[in-house]
């Protein structure tokens, strides 16, 4: 990126200055490096974004910020209740998405004799990669349940535990679903997809703490040096994909009747009171408890995987975060509250101490921030800070971000001696595709490290725990 | 090289790929940006045509029936786990309420791991980089990134 267009602020802090159309300005929070590396499409994106009507603040870049399509991933931006706009675009294709950690209640000891079998038994377990399909066939009308009740769904069909859902973003159900606003291609997408983990980025991890950075929120979170965690990336699989694919066409007719001028195709939107923009509300929210779902009931095969071989561990979840949403919430803006829709595309809510929809064990330190690793790097846990709120809107980042094409990496790696070199670093990883394997090569990343270290620095979370993968299940 | 039938290629994006088509009509083109879209998941020569989904849809402008054209073909493997090979576009011109539109038939088999070896799912066919124009050489080329 040219940093030339940047006015510094501070060491990790660089703004766009707000020139017409652009209604408000870009704020990107990143190292000097890190910005380097970033796409200069990053920078035209959020001009793109800040020039949306009923934008407020700034439009926000996280430190792994890239390229997206529309908004940028990384890219946070709200909008007023009364006169801002909603895009598919801003939310991304896999509504939801997200991340969330159990602590297995093992140390590395305990698994290091039952390593390899351990993997074998969750990779035989959890169905992962293209074309895989889950145990649960949804019917049509126990579909519009499990898009009503998200987590909640799963954990009465015997998916979880009661107490899970207190660990999970809006109690592991999104309000204001409508099922009925999601369309039949869509639910014919999921009908078979259930308590799948997908493939591209998403993974399962079997993990351990490495470091501890903030003794106190650590023991807050439940966690310490030693500890056996299991991380679970995955999102809304093929129903959000359909819902954003359905949602931005309908998008596209309804910013030209609304006489939204967008500079790209790929910024359309429609204002959120019109019926076009709540009827995308509702198929996200969805869509949102789809993957709260989907997360469930793969947290549930893990236990089970577990429960096989080692019948002492007990998998509670720390938290479930999810990276992909557009949320009504309260904001201070100019020191009064006010209601705005934000947008988080590849961004994570970081609720500092206090704040109201933070389960009670974590309302005096903050909300967890769960970033994922790449396979071979390290993943870590970060809290919410109380200055995050005027930083970003309480947001941070969600993990490596990409550095490399799937193209260039191709040509760079082989999927076979990527496991074995990983395996000789005692990280097994399991997966269908070796070709998805050397597209994921943690080197076509950026150094997760650098990101963390960044949002750390800028304050928009802080490190709390640093976890080392022991074994990964890709999809 | 530029074939009777066209040619596919990839083009760079940070985290998601490109699709371009290229062909001496529009019909080819779409063809050749549909097998740059199953060169995302597997390389297309492991896939056997050996079973036909025929595909309908229609957009007011052609980029738009571009992307949906893609996002069909995203829908039916991903419902029917099927991964295709060979195409068969034809598109017609605007109706009398000006839409476009495409009646095509894919041919391919359903996915086998072990053989496709798949990659990565898509999840949908954007408006990112979208383009349809002819080059200098009177070609026409279709592109846009699909999200993965």
């Amino acid at each position: 990126m040219d940093t030339t267009r940047l006015i510094q602020k501070s060491e990790f802090e660089w703004w766009l200055e707000a020139t017409p159309p652009m209604g408000v300005p870009g704020i990107l929070y990143a190292s000097e490096a890190l910005l380097r590396e970033m796409d200069d499409k990053v920078l035209e994106q959020m001009a793109n974004v800040a020039s949306l009507p009923g934008i407020v603040q700034a439009v926000y870049a996280m430190p792994d910020a890239h390229w997206g399509y529309g908004f940028p991933i990384g890219g946070v931006a709200a909008f007023r209740e009364d006169d801002g706009v909603v895009s598919a675009g801003g939310v991304g294709f896999d509504i939801s998405c997200g991340v969330r950690t159990l602590h297995t209640g093992l140390t590395v000891e305990d698994i290091a004799p039952i390593k390899q079998d351990l993997a074998q038994g969750l990779f035989r377990h959890v169905p992962a990669g293209v074309g895989s399909i889950g145990k649960i066939h949804l019917e049509p009308a126990e579909m519009d349940t499990m898009l009503q009740g998200g987590a909640e769904w799963a954990v009465k069909q015997g998916y979880g535990r009661p107490e899970d859902l207190e660990r999970i973003e809006e109690h592991g159900r999104m309000e204001g679903a409508r099922p009925e606003l999601v369309s039949l291609q869509a639910k014919r997408r999921q009908a078979d997809e259930m308590g799948t983990l997908g493939s591209g980025n998403h993974y399962l991890e079997v993990q351990q703490v490495t470091e501890v950075f903030d003794t106190r929120v650590a023991e807050a979170f439940g966690v310490a040096v030693g500890d056996v965690l299991v991380s679970i990336h995955s999102g809304s699989r093929g129903l959000g994909h359909q819902v954003a694919t359905d949602y931005s066409r309908q998008m596209v007719e309804a910013a030209h009747k609304y006489g939204l001028e967008l500079a790209d195709l790929e910024l359309a939107c429609a204002p959120i009171q019109s019926e076009e923009g709540q009827a995308y509300l509702g198929a996200m929210r969805a869509a949102i408890n789809c993957a709260l779902a989907n997360r469930q009931i793969l947290t549930h095969l893990a236990r089970e995987a577990f429960a096989y071989l080692l019948p002492r561990a007990d998998l509670r979840l720390i938290y479930d975060v999810s990276h992909n949403t557009a949320k009504l919430e309260e904001h201070l803006i100019e020191g009064k509250p006010q209601r705005l829709y934000v947008h988080r595309k590849g961004a994570t809510r970081a609720f500092g101490p206090g704040h109201p929809a933070l389960p009670e064990a974590f309302r005096a330190v903050g909300q967890p921030v769960l970033i994922g690793g790449t396979m071979g790097t390290a993943s870590y846990i970060l809290v919410g800070t109380p200055e995050g709120e005027a930083r970003s809107l309480s947001s941070s980042c969600h993990g490596a971000g990409r550095a490399m094409s799937r193209h260039q990496a191709l040509k760079q790696w082989r999927g076979k001696e990527l496991v074995r070199e990983l395996g000789q670093r005692g990280i097994i990883v399991r997966s269908p595709s070796p070709r998805g394997v050397a597209e994921e090569a943690p080197g076509a990343y950026k150094d997760v490290t650098a990101v963390v270290d960044a949002a750390h620095a800028a304050g928009l979370s802080r490190k709390v725990a640093r976890l080392e993968p022991l074994i990964c299940i890709k999809g | 090289m530029t074939t009777q039938l066209g040619r596919w290629e990839h083009f760079h994006h940070q985290a998601d790929i490109g699709v371009r088509g290229i062909g001496p009509t529009l019909d080819k083109a779409f063809e050749q940006a549909a097998l740059a879209l199953t060169a995302v998941i597997t390389d297309p020569a492991r896939v056997r045509p050996i079973q036909a989904v025929e595909i309908e849809c229609e957009a007011p402008r052609i980029s738009l029936l571009l992307v949906d054209w893609l996002n069909r073909l995203i829908y039916e493997m991903a419902t029917r786990r099927m991964i295709f090979a060979q195409f068969e576009v034809h598109l017609s011109p605007p109706d009398l309420g000006g839409a476009l539109s495409l009646h095509a038939l894919a041919w391919g088999e359903p996915v086998d791991p072990l053989r496709h070896q798949p990659a990565v799912e898509v999840k949908g066919a954007t408006y990112s980089e979208l383009e349809v124009k002819q080059d200098p050489q009177g070609h026409w080329v279709v592109q846009c990134v699909v999200d993965v």
